[in-house]
């Protein structure tokens, strides 16, 4: 039997040894959230999927699974969009240039829009539900020919919260995908869409037959969202969506991210909305 | 291998020799329960012990577990995995508890592998040791398919009256063997009959317990899912998590770090966590997945009776019965099985 557990010089692999990545640069997106941007030490890039997490280290605070957000094709550096909400993840927002982090992953099953050429996509992100997805949307948009119609619905709750607000620009200004933005409160300059995120679904038409639908956000959203989804005549198992859970270790030792039977870093976070149904305990 | 024969007489010497060359944890009686611990001496051993308070997995997966050592300061940081067993004999592990270290074998080898379980597993000697009677009136071992061992041992001892028959499970158990009492006698005839005979006896001292065979445990519990009986259970529970530290197949574990007093070296290092508190599975920004009490206690029976079973092929309870023995509220699993059956 091959032993797993060590290399060929007889040294053991742990799979949680991280490695050692270093900040590039730092974006405050909101009083809440920046956008790290990071590159590997080793100069070994990061080789991740959309909707593929890393476990992040700032030794002597602790572990935390964050989504990756930046384009899958980028190999030089890689970026995390991060809400200050944890113990790890103010230490992370108190990190600037040159600070170094460990990274461990990509974990989770991600999801390619490549593999589903020639379909609509429809992409519909609630709040920090956008950073996971974004990858998502990078890829349509590098690939855009590959794809029918694409649709993309971004909710948040006031204009002060938007993220990524040069993509926002850029998007709105694509002629060849729909983009809409919507937020639940406005304040005085806003002059774009009022209301929760279900409210756009009346400004798009979504082909029932081709469409492949990618939601993440919070859970309340998420249930609106897809029932909104249904009601479009996408089928269950054309629904996707992303689960947030406790992780401590990311290989399914742990125990914190089981639903049911799948441990949702190893199975997930990825799933279908006919296989978040069966679970019951997914949303 | 043959199977070998220890007098009963000749024990003492046995672990005397043990003794000089491992480390040994073995039963022990303390302020009138048993306890596996590291004995330094052969007269504290009580091979009739009947069961322990914490299964002897902590040899294995210790409360408290070292997985990364980080130097943080200096000309250069570094990271290293924290993998240096020191190899143990277990000295006197029940089929119950064998099967369940089966489980763990199995969770922590399978996928990406675990070294700091894996590595010490590797390391230790198990010797199992037969129990002939019930321990007392929690155990369900028999309904749960534990009740004799299925391998997973290096020895494994049962009392045939004057002496032990010894079935070596392992190329290493031989070895053990032969360096620590090369004067035990092959097994003969009659010794294979009287280890019959005591197996015979043993089957006849247990009994069932729940009231359907444990392959339509899933099933059962399935069924069972919205069921109001897991609220009924979960007014008497303390969501203590009591259950999780006796049970010898519990293996989740929560990750912290631990910094030294210059803030230069970081101890990462796990700890053995509980399903049934509500921060068991509650995301930084608030939201908790199971936070109705009913829910985790719920998650504790399914996981135990079906979802292990159908993520690794291996039940996650062996019927040891801890967690009954111990819940501070006096809650019964074997009477849950039974309630949630008879409620279809």
């Amino acid at each position: 039997m091959v032993d797993k557990t060590s290399n060929t010089n007889g040294q053991v692999i742990s799979p949680y040894v991280p490695r050692m990545a270093r900040i590039i640069s730092v974006q405050q997106f909101t009083p809440r959230e920046k956008l790290f941007r990071l590159a590997m030490e080793d100069g070994a890039g990061l080789s991740v999927l959309p909707m593929q997490f890393v476990q992040v280290s700032v030794f002597g605070v602790g572990e935390a699974p964050i989504s990756v957000c930046s384009s899958s094709s980028n190999k030089d550096y890689f970026e995390l969009c991060v809400r200050a909400v944890g113990a790890l993840t103010n230490a992370l927002h108190k990190m600037g240039p040159e600070d170094r982090l460990g990274v461990r992953g990509p974990y989770g099953n991600g999801f390619d829009p490549l593999l589903y050429q020639g379909m609509d996509f429809l992409v519909v992100a609630g709040g920090l539900g956008l950073a996971p997805v974004r990858p998502v949307i990078l890829r349509l948009l590098e690939n855009r020919a590959k794809f029918g119609k694409v649709t993309i619905l971004y909710g948040a709750r006031n204009p002060a919260e938007l993220l990524f607000k040069d993509d926002l620009k850029e998007w709105s200004e694509r002629q060849d995908i729909e983009f809409l933005v919507t937020v639940d409160r406005p304040d005085e300059g806003w002059e774009g869409n009022v209301g929760v995120i279900t409210t756009l679904y009346r400004k798009v038409r979504i082909s029932p037959v081709n469409t492949l639908a990618v939601i993440v956000g919070p859970p309340v959203m998420f249930k609106f969202a897809v029932l909104e989804t249904l009601s479009c005549g996408v089928p269950e198992h054309r629904i996707i969506c992303s689960l947030e859970r406790k992780m401590r270790c990311g290989v399914g030792k742990c125990g914190h991210c089981q639903i049911r039977n799948v441990y949702v870093c190893r199975s997930g976070p990825v799933f279908t909305y006919e296989q978040v149904k069966r679970l019951r305990e997914g949303i | 291998m043959l199977p070998r024969i220890i007098e009963k007489a000749d024990m003492d010497k046995l672990l005397g020799e043990l003794l000089k060359r491992h480390r040994v944890a073995a039963p022990v009686a303390k302020d009138g329960r048993f306890v596996f611990k590291e004995v330094s001496n052969p007269a504290e051993v009580r091979l009739d012990y009947t069961i322990s308070v914490l299964p002897p997995k902590k040899f294995l997966m210790p409360q408290w577990d070292s997985v990364l050592r980080a130097r943080l300061r200096g000309e250069k940081q570094e990271l290293k995995a924290f993998v240096e067993p020191e190899p143990i004999v277990i000295f006197g592990m029940h089929p119950c508890d064998l099967t369940a270290t089966w489980l763990l074998d199995v969770v922590f080898a399978e996928g990406e592998p675990d070294p700091h379980y894996t590595e010490r597993r590797k390391s230790a000697f198990i010797v199992g040791l037969d129990c002939l009677k019930p321990c007392d009136q929690y155990q369900f071992c028999l309904d749960m398919g534990s009740l004799f061992p299925q391998g997973n041992f290096d020895l494994f001892l049962t009392d045939i009256g004057e002496s032990y028959f010894v079935e070596i499970g392992s190329e290493r158990g031989y070895r053990l063997l032969e360096e620590c009492f090369a004067l035990a006698r092959t097994a003969t005839n009659q010794d294979f009959v009287a280890r019959q005979n005591a197996e015979q006896q043993k089957r006849k001292n247990f009994s069932h317990k729940l009231p359907f065979d444990v392959k339509y445990l899933p099933e059962i519990l399935d069924a069972s899912y919205d069921s109001l009986i897991w609220q009924a259970v979960a007014r008497k529970c303390f969501s203590c998590g009591t259950c999780n530290v006796v049970c010898p197949t519990c293996y989740c574990f929560d990750v912290h770090d631990e910094l030294d007093l210059s803030l230069s070296e970081v101890d990462r290092r796990r700890r053995w966590d509980s399903c049934q508190l509500d921060s068991f599975a509650k995301v930084a920004g608030g939201e908790s997945f199971r936070h109705d009490r009913s829910e985790r206690l719920r998650h504790r029976f399914f996981r135990k009776g079906k979802y292990l079973l159908e993520m690794y092929g291996r039940r996650g309870c062996v019927g040891c019965g801890r967690c009954d023995r111990e819940c501070v509220a006096k809650i019964s699993s074997v009477e849950t099985y039974r309630q949630i059956a008879g409620s279809r």
